[in-house]
């Protein structure tokens, strides 16, 4: 296949890349995405194997290589659970890290292509720059699933004087990365190369440590995002058009989510990243005023009664958070809500953009159990339904349905975006305990005259609920 | 020591209620008291002597006795003359009293050295004190009873029916009032499948009244008629002639009206006069809830049903005790409710604490002292009259998706312009020329990215995650460029770099393979 054969190639590929992440704007369409991708990805890979840059001598290696990769990956795609979602798109995350940081090192010592001048300086930035990003990706990344997989405990890690450090480390990774541009030989630059590798990897570390587990979507949206600034990164190290396009999309898309899981929690990039809630932080159960302080009595209730609530209601609309995930609770949601369904009940769900740990948590949770997904709507879609709603079930929620994010202008979780569920006639909150959300705020919903608690395991009260709904 | 409770037997004529009920008698056991009723005292109510004792209440033969043996006294009606003078000295008295109405009575009960608790002036805004508000209970029972009334006076069907015998088209009924009593009639009556009409001087119900099944009514004319506490106040002439004629209207077209419309220390406001009554269709219905107090129609006579130009009036004025079972066990409950605020330490005694902004208020007279009229509750919620400010900055921020939500300030837009001019300047007058062909194709694949992107549905970000993963594992084709190059020249390839680009195939592999896979599978799933 001659060179300009394999251009075309690639651009057919970016075309179907493109349509693939198009594709997405609909589940109807989205398998057919999918299908896309998988298509440019072939294309890709043979135009590149069957390509002027690969000769024959490879082609065993290559198969051996994609054998060995390809089982392993097929097998971890068909056994993962979906609650476990989050740590394999997390894992994977830093595969494509490491994946890059070999590429650079290869690409480093390759000397069959020879630059000089301006050139040799941009292709060893571009070495030094990929590198280093796939390197915070790989580390960062592997944190991110320890801490998802509760390896690693969910509490930020906050250093002393940790902004500090980070700021020593950058100033470090530049002062290195002009020795490795001057370096004449490749073992001269070398060693320049592998300190920085290591800064990197400790930076994704300590950047992840420091950032606490209700953050987690924001976390693994912006490795998603660093992922493809990699690829991007190793597309300009090999002059090569398609990783670079293909970097950019997957970069500016982890970007995009990002920024959306920001918005929903109302909270600056910058202080996410810069970890901890609240950079005064440290302290999040710190006392915040008396003022905050909710009045009125928790009124609990039985499986029992929140089934007869449940069955007396004419609309329904439930609220799941990270403790159905945690419960594994969605078959059961979804029995009920089968149940109900049948009676007439107009049920829905309510799902807030940073619900569980992975922006589209609960929504690839609910399909899971079956939940059609035209009953599964946004924040905004429904958040106006809610004074024309009879229940209200909040399942393993809490910080996303805060009335004081509207009403205290003092709380630490003020301006963020709730589902306002205690318009409706009676909300039910199913919660373990009484214990505060990952915020550290009190929440003055538990309090309200219209608010039920169901105390308990979600998967075990939402059994008892399902039972005594089916009993009458 | 354990107080005891009696109930006695109503006296007032008419009066079918309880002020308790062998259910709430259990759990006012749990709370430490003993609990003595009269017996026969809920005779009328639906329940007799035996249920009582089975529920744990001693039953006592005569009202002097039950009085005597009573530390706390629960009634419903207010107590007569004769009731004051068997009370004991010192004792408490929880029930109806309208201190406001009955001034002889406040004397009577001071001079008995007694402490009372009048349900009738609860500080209702508080929310703390609805479950113990015997108003809105009794209210709601009224309003539901007011429908029945109405529906058993008159001659069709509420609800509309296609029958082999003909169509009967539904009722149209009105409500006059959207209080406590007005809405339970307007729910009342659209779960009988009237068509429901309601109007009240507030304008903040309209809300409440559509969401029962009823449509608003407005009076054609600006004027805000909240009075507070959940009452309304009177409203200007202008007001008051525009309603008129609202009312005269609603009169010619509807088969049922249901007043409710009151007005505290007031006589109730006259809104149906004998004209509109006349101009209704004969068989029509008019159910006056406001009967007790001179009534909202010119035509009423309290405590009878009369028959004026083809028109049923009702003016019960006995509604509740025409529900007396229903109106018993509520009312029960929220006396329940006051002694568990009384009795916080559940030990049986009570502890009327006058810091306590409900108990406060409810106490009308506190050991022979009169404490009537409380002081106004300092209110901890319910700002009155801005709803429409609170709920604006609510919506801002978080739309799902779409453009970004606001256009950005201008000053700011300059600068990152200026940033980003800065930034190509730089790479244009230093980088070489095929450097800048991928630079090109990098920027304008971001914004491609950017457009695509912000159409995924949030639904799916977890599958656009993990395709994206899927695709970023594109960098295979930099390991598979290594593995095997055209030889430049005799030098064999480096192993180093061939290891190196087996391993990033590997792990390329992994993500490839997995990340299209577990798309694949999650997106199945989603389905209808």
């Amino acid at each position: 296949m001659s060179g300009n054969l394999a251009t075309v190639s690639y651009i057919g590929a970016i075309i179907l890349f493109i349509l693939s992440l198009g594709g997405l704007s609909n589940p109807e369409t989205s398998r057919r995405g999918n299908l896309y991708g998988m298509v440019g990805m072939t294309i890709a890979v043979l135009a590149t194997v069957f390509g002027p840059r690969v000769t024959a001598a490879g082609i065993p290696w290559i198969i051996g290589a994609m054998v060995v990769g390809g089982g392993v990956g097929l097998y971890a795609a068909k056994v993962v659970k979906m609650t476990q979602m989050p740590e394999l798109v997390a894992l994977m995350h830093s595969l494509v890290g490491l994946a890059a940081c070999l590429v650079g090192f290869a690409s480093y010592i390759d000397t069959s292509i020879q630059f000089t001048g301006a050139e040799k300086t941009i292709h060893e930035v571009e070495i030094y720059v990929g590198i280093l990003i796939g390197a915070v990706t790989f580390s960062g990344s592997l944190i991110a699933f320890g801490k998802l997989n509760g390896m690693i405990g969910g509490s930020p890690l906050l250093l002393p004087a940790r902004h500090w450090l980070n700021l020593v480390g950058l100033l470090v990774v530049i002062w290195f990365g002009g020795k490795f541009i001057s370096a004449h030989s490749v073992s001269d630059g070398m060693m320049p190369l592998l300190v920085m590798t290591v800064i990197a990897l400790l930076f994704g570390i300590h950047m992840v440590m420091a950032i606490g587990g209700a953050d987690m979507p924001v976390v693994v949206s912006m490795l998603n995002s660093y992922s493809g600034w990699a690829a991007a990164a190793t597309g300009f190290m090999l002059s090569n058009d398609l990783l670079i396009v293909v970097g950019a999309l997957v970069g500016s898309s982890g970007a995009i989510l990002s920024y959306i899981m920001c918005r929903a929690m109302n909270r600056n990039f910058i202080s996410v990243i810069a970890g901890g809630f609240g950079t005064g932080g440290g302290a999040p159960t710190a006392p915040k005023g008396e003022a905050a302080q909710p009045a009125g009595e928790v009124v609990p209730v039985s499986a029992a009664e929140t089934a007869e609530l449940l069955k007396e209601a004419k609309s329904v609309i439930i609220v799941p958070g990270y403790g159905m995930a945690v419960a594994q609770a969605q078959h059961t949601v979804y029995e009920i809500t089968k149940h109900l369904r049948e009676k007439g009940v107009n049920i829905r769900f309510g799902i807030h953009p940073v619900a569980g740990r992975m922006p589209g948590h609960m929504n690839v949770l609910l399909a899971e159990a079956k939940v059609p997904y035209d009953i599964v709507m946004e924040m905004d879609e429904l958040n106006d339904d809610f004074p024309d709603t009879d229940v209200a079930m909040v399942i393993g929620a809490n910080d996303i349905v805060n009335p004081a994010a509207q009403d205290d202008p003092t709380s630490p979780i003020a301006g963020m975006p709730v589902l306002e569920v205690w318009k409706a006639k009676t909300s039910i909150v199913m919660k373990r305990s009484m214990a505060s959300g990952y915020a550290g705020v009190d929440n003055p919903l538990f309090y309200k005259e219209n608010n039920r608690m169901l105390f308990g395991d979600a998967k075990k009260m939402l059994d008892e609920v399902l039972v005594a709904l089916k009993g009458a | 020591m354990a107080l005891t409770i009696g109930v006695p037997r109503e006296t007032f004529a008419g009066e079918k209620r309880v002020a308790t009920v062998p259910e709430v008698v259990e759990k006012l056991s749990k709370l430490g008291f003993a609990v003595a009723v009269e017996s026969g005292a809920g005779e009328a109510a639906n329940c007799d002597d035996a249920s009582y004792r089975a529920a744990g209440a001693t039953v006592i033969e005569g009202a002097a006795a039950l009085w005597a043996a009573a530390d706390i006294v629960f009634k419903v009606a207010v107590p007569t003359a004769a009731e004051v003078g068997l009370m004991r000295e010192g004792g408490t008295l929880i029930g109806f009293v309208w201190p406001a109405q009955n001034p002889e009575l406040m004397q009577q009960l001071a001079a008995k050295k007694a402490t009372v608790l009048a349900i009738d002036a609860l500080p209702r805004q508080l929310s703390r004190a609805q479950k113990m508000d015997a108003l809105t209970s009794q209210a709601g029972v009224a309003g539901y009873r007011a429908v029945i009334e109405a529906a058993n006076a008159f001659g069709r069907f509420f609800n509309g029916q296609i029958t082999a015998a003909g169509k009967v088209p539904p009722a149209k009924v009105f409500i006059a009032g959207a209080g406590v009593a007005g809405l339970a009639a307007i729910g009342t009556a659209a779960g009988l499948g009237a068509i429901v009409r309601a109007n009240d001087t507030r304008a903040e119900v309209a809300d409440q009244v559509v969401s029962l099944g009823g449509e608003f009514v407005k009076v054609d004319y600006e004027e805000e008629g909240s009075g507070g506490g959940g009452y309304a106040k009177v409203m200007s002439e202008g007001f008051q002639q525009a309603q008129r004629e609202m009312y005269a209207k609603q009169a010619r077209e509807v088969d049922i009206i249901i007043t409710t419309a009151l007005i505290p220390g007031k006589p109730a406001p006259r809104l149906i006069t004998a004209e509109m009554v006349q101009s209704m269709k004969p068989g029509s219905v008019i159910v006056d809830m406001a009967a007790e107090r001179g009534g909202n129609c010119e035509l009423t006579e309290p405590g009878k049903a009369v028959v004026k130009h083809g028109v049923t009036i009702v003016g019960y004025t006995d509604l509740n005790s025409r529900l007396a079972k229903q109106s018993s066990t509520l009312y029960a409950t929220n006396l329940f409710r006051l002694a568990e605020e009384l009795c916080k330490t559940k030990d049986g005694v009570i502890n009327v604490n006058m810091e306590d902004d409900a108990i406060r208020g409810l106490t009308v007279i506190k050991e022979g002292e009169v404490t009537w009229p409380a002081p106004p509750p300092k209110l901890p919620a319910a700002p009155p009259p801005k709803p429409a400010a609170a709920a604006a900055p609510a919506k801002k921020g978080g739309h799902g998706h779409g453009a970004a939500s606001e256009p950005m300030a201008g000053n700011k837009l300059a600068i990152m312009f200026g940033v980003a001019a800065a930034l190509f300047w730089f790479v244009g007058a230093n980088a070489p020329a095929a450097f800048l062909a991928h630079f090109t194709v990098f920027v304008l694949a971001c914004f491609v990215g950017y457009m695509v992107v912000w159409n995924v549905t949030p639904a799916l970000h977890t599958p656009l995650m993990s395709v994206t993963n899927a695709i970023s594992s594109i960098i295979a084709i930099g390991a598979l460029v290594q593995i095997a190059p055209p030889l430049s020249g005799a030098l064999p390839p480096d192993p180093w770099i061939r290891w190196l680009a087996v391993g990033g195939i590997v792990l390329t592999a992994v993500n490839m393979f997995g990340g299209f896979a577990v798309t694949q599978r999650m997106l199945d799933m989603f389905r209808k």
